[in-house]
């Protein structure tokens, strides 16, 4: 017996300890739920650190109302399956309530704006740790993020004066009105959750398998045809069988040609990428060098 | 040689080398100086690795050229805050990660200046290997120092040291053999465990991946070879069985509901189906019933598996709780001597209070004192400092406000560290290490004890005691040579033997034949024989025995060691001065050692040429008599004290 854990069952474990940390140390926990691949694996997670027992956090999902149709069903039933609370915060309702200005133009996109409708969620439920999705590999800022990254009473991330966090001793300690986040999945890469989703059987949106829809080219990037996004001159719908490595908004989430169907395909492919998956189909990280940074700064994700 | 690094079948072209999913993984700390490059080389394993996808090289590409450079500046891939790229310097811990066919790579990139040693220390906390570069035209500097002292401070097992820019100085081999020399003498100072020097350059990738050509006299493998075969499995403590627990699943439904779940991660140790254990500090004992695994049920758990255990009696265990083996515990300790690296700007003092978190608990500690502080370049230790500054590195008296579970970190990285937290502002403001553990009264004298933990006994001392029908103490004779000590002594150990009792007489002169035969009769080594002659005595007396020390012991102070030491044990101690005049004691003198010292052959002879400090309170004093009336007082006075029966 070698005693030794694979990667994947090492990172699992890592993950778990983190989730079981945050839930018996802070008061009011949240899951933030996207519908994307990081979010189920940490739902997956969620069941491997508190089954048989119910989660002690409710699930939320910040509905921009620009989501794919397939991504809302697919939330729908998991949430159906873990018998877990669903908590729907609406980006809809930040715009009737004239929290935040809705963006014009073919290229507008509520994705700056569902920051406001996240902060005020954390805020109105006064919950004091979100868990989230995000990786140090998926982008540069991400890489110096701590496992708890902390956020003040605006909700702000501040680079600069970050705790350090030595070994696995996680600093709980915040004051009322400031929140966490947590990011069990930090030392993940885009492949290792794919592997891990393979390894478990983990259902996801079938928008990450190949499917044939229509679709137009816009920044050498393929965009969904739907209601939410104008077509701008020379723009063409043309139907094509791609699949999604991210999910975001319709208005700024772009496809990949493909043709994998299955798991074991998609894994494939990721595994052959020569593009990393936000570089590949995320509009909002190709504004400026900095564009992760200047948004985490301010609360996002 | 056997190299594989280009992706195996399957993995793609070029794409992610893909690590196979039952790979381990290598966790490595870096530290370097800003222009020694490391950045350049973390890119470069990346890069050569296939790591570096399309997207981010040209992003690189298109910033190097912006700001003018001639070259492909691969830094630019790793430094990745705003103020990183305005400054060109690494500010904080960034981690990178790759894989290769053999093996998956977390690294933990920091910044080299003293001004970062915190990050230093954070990236090491978790690491298994460190990974230092330095500048050839360099050589060994204060930052390569800094670097080596914090991983052996940490306990990284493994160190490589990458010699960079080896380009820059012809590829001398005469230059990298002074660096490895030079590097030897500062290394010869600290506890460090495997040390391998790889000739590199970054910039041209020489070394990092594939060998070079320009280093013919260089035998060893090439930096990626050897992150990919360092053998670390071993480095785990497999054998003290430790797991904090965190969370108590209890659901409420009523399929489950007897279901107890003690949620955790295996700190340490190889847990068991069936195992007995003990839940401290409560100390009950039960059985492990079963453990659940993230993939259902498992025969065994070990680290860092994060499991949950189901125990076979109805015991109350909590978060905070640390379960175990009955003949293997850690040790509970309100007062903790430790190392710590001082992480924030306003300074550690004595009087300070903070929050304190160890493995699943948190609790209050004051800050007792700081015992010195570490120049990390000379290693000379400054005893009189008074405070830590940021940065810096020293040790530390901690008492906790409750009970801690406690390994020494060398031992137990898991069950040794623990963070300090600022009340008042909740930062996280030192990171610390246990390097010894003082119970009771015996705070004041932490200088003075070892660095080990203690392991305490499967066996309580009156479950001893009654099965031995025994009752251990210590009688300590003290008095000037040739008092009369040793015939009293001896005459009191036949007295309790007789009478059925366990009794050992521990005579100054034969414990110099033996156990303390390395010493002399210097003041510092009649210390230390006296220490060590009470540290006997007190094993003894807690074994069950009488034990009869007849021992010169001129010092006050180290009588009242000796005393400390039994009463933070519990045990008793009888002190008896054998008050026999100077003039008689040299009438006597059976040895001859009067004799001696006064023709000058002998010097430090107590009573002659070195002070007996008589003890002010003894529990006893016998000035002249019969060796008979003596032992009969000693013995009324045990009586007394219920260690013998009258």
């Amino acid at each position: 017996m070698s005693y030794e854990l694979s990667h994947l069952r090492a990172l699992e474990a890592e993950a778990v300890h983190v989730m079981r940390e945050v839930a018996a140390e802070f008061e009011r926990p949240v899951l933030l739920f996207s519908g994307g691949k990081d979010s189920a694996v940490l739902v997956r997670l969620a069941e491997k650190a508190f089954r048989p027992g119910r989660f002690p956090f409710p699930l939320m999902h910040v509905d921009t109302g620009h989501n794919f149709p397939e991504v809302i069903e697919y939330r729908d039933r998991l949430v159906e399956r873990i018998g877990e609370r669903l908590i729907v915060a609406s980006v809809e309702e930040s715009i009737r309530q004239g929290r935040v200005v809705e963006e014009t133009g073919p290229r507008a996109s509520r994705n700056r704006l569902q920051t406001v409708t996240l902060l005020d969620a954390i805020a109105e439920h006064r919950f004091d740790a979100a868990f989230g999705g995000a990786r140090r590999d998926e982008e540069r800022a991400r890489a110096k993020e701590r496992v708890l990254s902390f956020r003040n009473e605006a909700g702000q991330w501040d680079p600069k004066s970050q705790r350090p966090e030595p070994w696995a001793l996680y600093n709980t300690r915040i004051r009322r009105g400031e929140h966490v986040r947590v990011f069990p999945l930090s030392n993940w890469t885009e492949l290792d959750v794919w592997q891990y989703i393979a390894e478990e059987g983990i259902e996801l949106p079938s928008i990450y398998f190949a499917h044939r829809r229509q679709v137009f080219r816009r920044d050498g990037m393929l965009y969904a045809v739907s209601p939410f996004v104008e077509l701008m001159d020379g723009e063409e719908p043309f139907e094509a069988s791609v699949r999604y490595r991210t999910v975001g908004d319709m208005t700024c989430t772009g496809g990949v040609e493909s043709k994998a169907a299955t798991l074991e395909e998609v894994v494939a492919e990721i595994a052959a990428t020569r593009v990393t998956e936000r570089g590949e189909t995320r509009a909002d990280d190709r504004v400026s060098e900095a564009a992760m940074e200047d948004r985490k700064r301010v609360g996002y994700f | 040689m056997d190299r594989s690094v280009e992706p195996e079948p399957g993995a793609g072209p070029g794409g992610h080398a893909t690590a196979p999913t039952r790979a381990s993984t290598l966790r490595i700390a870096t530290a370097g100086s800003v222009d020694d490059g490391k950045s350049t080389l973390i890119g470069r394993l990346l890069l050569d690795s296939k790591q570096v996808f399309a997207d981010q090289l040209r992003h690189v590409e298109e910033a190097s050229r912006r700001r003018g450079d001639g070259y492909v500046d691969l830094a630019l891939l790793t430094d990745g805050l705003r103020a990183e790229r305005e400054q060109g310097i690494t500010i904080d811990v960034a981690y990178r990660y790759f894989a290769t066919p053999r093996r998956r790579f977390i690294v933990a990139d920091t910044p080299g200046h003293a001004r970062y040693t915190r990050n230093m220390v954070t990236g090491a906390s978790t690491a298994d290997v460190s990974l230092i570069l330095l500048d050839a035209r360099k050589g060994v500097v204060e930052q390569t120092k800094r670097h080596a002292f914090v991983s052996a401070l940490v306990g990284v097992r493994h160190l490589v040291i990458c010699v960079n820019k080896l380009d820059l100085v012809d590829w001398s081999e005469r230059v990298f053999d002074e660096i490895v020399s030079d590097f030897g003498d500062f290394a010869a100072k600290l506890e460090l465990g495997e040390v391998t020097f790889i000739p590199i350059s970054a910039l041209h990738g020489d070394n990092v991946v594939e060998r070079s050509g320009n280093t013919p006299w260089y035998d060893g493998p090439p930096l990626l070879y050897h992150l990919e075969h360092l053998h670390v499995a071993s480095d785990r403590n497999l054998v003290d069985c430790r797991f904090p627990v965190q969370w108590v699943i209890r659901p409420l439904d009523d399929e489950h509901s007897g279901y107890r779940g003690y949620a955790g991660q295996v700190a340490s140790g190889v847990f068991r189906a069936g195992d007995e254990v003990v839940v401290l500090p409560s100390g009950e004992r039960t059985r492990i019933a079963g453990i659940d695994g993230p993939e259902g049920e498992l025969e065994e758990a070990f680290p860092p598996m994060s499991v949950a255990l189901r125990l076979a009696d109805d015991v109350d265990v909590s978060r905070g709780d640390v379960i175990c083996r009955p003949d293997n515990r850690p040790t509970r300790a309100r007062d903790i001597e430790a190392m710590v690296c001082w992480m924030s700007e306003r300074p550690l003092r004595p009087g300070q209070r903070l929050h304190l978190k160890h493995t699943t608990r948190w609790t209050q500690v004051t800050v007792e004192d700081v015992r010195y502080r570490v120049d990390v370049e000379t290693l000379h230790r400054d005893r009189g400092a008074d405070r830590l500054e940021l940065n810096d590195i020293g040790r530390v008296h901690l008492r906790t406000s409750s009970l801690l579970l406690v390994d020494d970190y060398r031992r137990n990285r898991q069950m040794g560290s623990f963070i300090l937290v600022d009340e008042a502002t909740n930062d996280t403001v030192a990171a610390g290490m246990i390097s010894a553990i003082v119970t009771g009264d015996g705070a004041r004298e932490a200088g003075r004890s070892p660095n080990v933990v203690w392991q305490p006994s499967a066996i309580e001392r009156p479950e001893r005691w009654r099965a031995l029908g025994a009752c251990g103490a210590t009688v300590w004779l003290t008095g000037l040579p040739a008092s009369g000590k040793s015939t009293i002594g001896a005459a009191l150990e036949r007295a309790l033997v007789e009478r059925g009792a366990h009794a050992y007489m521990l005579d100054g002169d034969n414990l110099r034949h033996g156990l303390n035969g390395n010493l002399g009769f210097s003041a510092e080594d009649r210390s230390e024989n006296i220490r060590r002659t009470a540290e006997v005595a007190r094993l003894f007396a807690d074994a069950g025995s009488i034990a009869i020390v007849t021992l010169v012991s001129p010092y006050r102070s180290d009588r009242e060691r000796a005393r400390e030491l039994h009463a933070r044990d519990g045990l008793e101690f009888v002190e008896v001065h054998v008050d026999t005049p100077l003039e008689e004691c040299e009438r006597r003198d059976p040895k001859g050692l009067y004799a001696r010292a006064r023709r000058g052959e002998l010097t430090g002879m107590t009573g002659v040429d070195d002070p007996y400090e008589p003890p002010e309170q003894p529990d006893l004093t016998i000035a002249g008599g019969e060796p008979g009336e003596a032992v009969a007082r000693i013995l009324e006075e045990l009586e007394r004290r219920g260690i013998v029966a009258p």
